[in-house]
């Protein structure tokens, strides 16, 4: 199923790699920061609304 | 409903409750768009088309480095547009989009950075020339990184999002030479626009452009491209706003303690 890449292969890899590699951390890290400050928030909140 | 009555209704927005509401509900829509075009865009491109008669297969590299690059420029314009109205307007909102625009322009423009090193090594027989295009993302990566410290140094964020806003006025010189670059120094080794010219869409156009049998799996991307922008710049925000929240509860709870 891999096409062929010839001489080429590890120029279009590591260029697949690399572009893959940083779009997943950026979501990964955006996702990751999101839950964590929501998490904060609701915590906050909640104990804001018990003390009055 | 007429024209500034919609563009009134735009301002809504402004209102974080309202934006947090709205983005809720749209944001699964973008995630899975943009997860199933890039699947497609990309297995397409790099499984089920064809080596380019000069650059081999070098050229599936085109559906990674073009979308990157082309959100690298447009991520700073919408920083732009979004710093204008926190300047204007004053409306948060528009402020924490920029912000939380700026990493995924960060990300962009380093793709389309080491991919396009990647390809240029066996194309131009160098990783890198100060070539005029390569030279101005060169220095649009360097504002985006400059225009991230800015925000992380300045503890008032109402004086961040002022000062930001200006840096990101001056850095849309480079945003604006980064696209443009070829056409003003028709010099350096990176090619003229062969995907998106105007002389396209009039008819008048003589010069090369990429084959059909490349283009469409990269409009693929390109539309995977952008609505991932999309999602992330709306998820980001979202954060944004609520670490904001979370600024204001904690000062009020200093206050009362």
């Amino acid at each position: 199923m891999m096409p062929e890449l010839g001489k080429y292969a590890d120029t279009v890899l590591s260029a697949y790699v690399a572009s893959i590699a940083l779009l997943g951390l950026l979501v990964v890290v955006s996702l990751w920061r999101g839950r964590r400050v929501r998490a904060e928030m609701k915590e906050i909140e909640e104990r804001a609304a018990r003390n009055g | 409903m007429t024209f500034s009555t919609k563009a009134n209704a735009l301002w809504e927005y402004a209102n974080p409750k309202k934006f947090l509401a709205t983005t809720e509900r749209v944001l699964p829509f973008f995630w899975a768009s943009a997860a199933a075009c890039l699947a497609v865009g990309l297995i397409w491109g790099f499984f089920f088309t064809p080596d380019d008669y000069r650059q081999g297969a070098t050229v599936k590299i085109i559906y990674l480095h073009v979308p990157a690059a082309l959100l690298a420029i447009n991520a700073w314009f919408m920083m732009l547009l979004t710093s204008l109205i926190w300047l204007i307007r004053r409306h948060h909102v528009s402020a924490l989009a920029a912000r939380a625009a700026a990493p995924v322009g960060v990300v962009m423009t380093l793709i389309a950075l080491a991919t396009g090193a990647i390809w240029g090594q066996p194309m131009w027989g160098t990783w890198w020339a100060w070539d005029p295009r390569l030279t101005s993302f060169l220095i649009l990566f360097l504002f985006y990184l400059g225009y991230i410290a800015l925000w992380e140094a300045i503890e008032n964020p109402d004086t961040a999002a002022d000062l930001t806003s200006v840096l990101c006025l001056v850095g849309s010189v480079f945003a604006i030479l980064s696209r443009y670059a070829v056409n003003f120094w028709n010099q350096g080794l990176h090619q003229g626009a062969s995907v998106m010219r105007i002389e396209a869409v009039t008819g008048g156009d003589t010069q090369e452009k990429v084959s059909n049998v490349f283009f469409y799996p990269l409009l693929v991307c390109i539309v995977g491209f952008v609505l991932l922008f999309v999602a992330l710049v709306l998820y980001r925000t979202g954060t944004e706003i609520r670490a904001r929240r979370i600024r204001a509860l904690l000062a009020r709870e200093r206050v009362g303690a």
